[in-house]
């Protein structure tokens, strides 16, 4: 009961940070994109580099929430072991 | 609501003691079966005329591309990393796109294949790096700038690999997830959207995975001059 909280709990809280993150690099590549707009694939593929590596935190969270979801070791051990 | 199943892993379609026949294999196996067809029906077909075969044309795009990609992200002369980077691209997408046919999970969806290839990634760094610039200049790197950054060095290579797998894990399963999930409850439009938007990130996390592949690789080989003598900045910025 607790883990479906906790499930809960995780990606919320956990989609928080990377969000921000992701919005200021994307506000800071807006901003060197109108600067210097000949650079632009450049600039383009290294913000979707950077967004890739800021969004493993918020993915690694949602992996924990599916986990104690639909494959909760807690569960499976009592269900194994039960009558 | 039945089951959802979280992995490709658990569909199994035989086994024998240890070794288990599930559809994460068999799927990896309709993908290289994929790329391999078609890879041999236009080589067998090659022609160096004006007017080429459509598929022979897509193919000349596709890896000139991915060559023109990794010279700019690496900085040096793309043509050994085009076979490793590009079959590396190729298979995630082309798994990711054969999820249009009914039935088919991407395979990339089970954290064995995800792991799997960056398994390969982790072999391929020191593998690129020892032959481009020998054993003990590239040994040599995990010491700067001073030997006590030995560990450190070793985790974040390791955490490195780590993240490359549990990324695309966790982009192609929660695609999947979603899809499920929403098929359960709204069985008309959404499922679509969503599907739609799984083959969006499917591609992008194709094109991450390359590309960070790709800057691990140039990182471990490219050779270090001396700080002031610097004339080459890498295009991405990511290396240190």
């Amino acid at each position: 009961m607790v883990s479906i909280i906790v499930a809960g709990l995780t990606t919320a809280l956990g989609s928080i940070g990377p969000a921000f993150a992701e919005g200021r690099a994307v506000v800071q590549a807006l901003m060197s994109i109108a600067q210097q707009p000949d650079e632009s694939n450049t600039i383009t593929r290294t913000l979707f580099v950077g967004l890739a590596m800021i969004e493993s935190t918020a993915i690694y969270c949602f992996v924990i929430s599916m986990i104690l979801i639909f494959g909760n070791p807690f569960w499976l051990h009592i269900i194994g072991s039960g009558p | 609501m039945g089951e959802i199943h979280i992995s490709t892993d658990e569909i199994i379609f035989w086994q024998s003691g240890w070794f288990q026949l599930n559809a994460t294999i068999v799927l990896t196996w309709v993908v290289m079966a994929v790329l391999v067809v078609i890879s041999m029906w236009v080589r067998s077909r090659l022609t160096n005329d004006t007017k080429i075969p459509k598929l022979q044309n897509l193919m000349e795009v596709l890896v000139e591309t991915i060559q023109k990609q990794i010279g700019e992200v690496s900085g040096q002369d793309p043509t050994p990393f085009v076979p490793f980077i590009g079959t590396l691209f190729l298979y995630i997408a082309v798994a990711t796109l054969l999820g249009i046919v009914p039935g088919f999970n991407p395979p990339t969806a089970s954290l064995s294949t995800t792991a799997a290839l960056s398994a390969c990634v982790f072999f391929a760094v020191p593998f690129f790096g020892i032959r481009k610039l020998g054993f003990g200049s590239y040994v040599g790197q995990y010491f700067k700038p001073t030997w006590l950054m030995l560990p450190f060095n070793i985790i974040g290579e390791l955490s490195r690999t780590l993240a490359l797998a549990v990324r695309l894990y966790g982009n192609m399963m929660s695609g999947a997830v979603i899809a499920a999930v929403l098929l359960a409850f709204v069985p008309l439009f959404i499922p679509i959207v969503m599907q739609l938007f799984g083959l969006i990130t499917g591609m992008i996390q194709a094109y991450i995975f390359a590309v960070l592949a790709m800057v691990y690789i140039a990182s471990a080989t490219r050779v270090r001059q001396e700080e002031d003598l610097k004339t080459t900045n890498s295009p991405t910025g990511l290396e240190h």
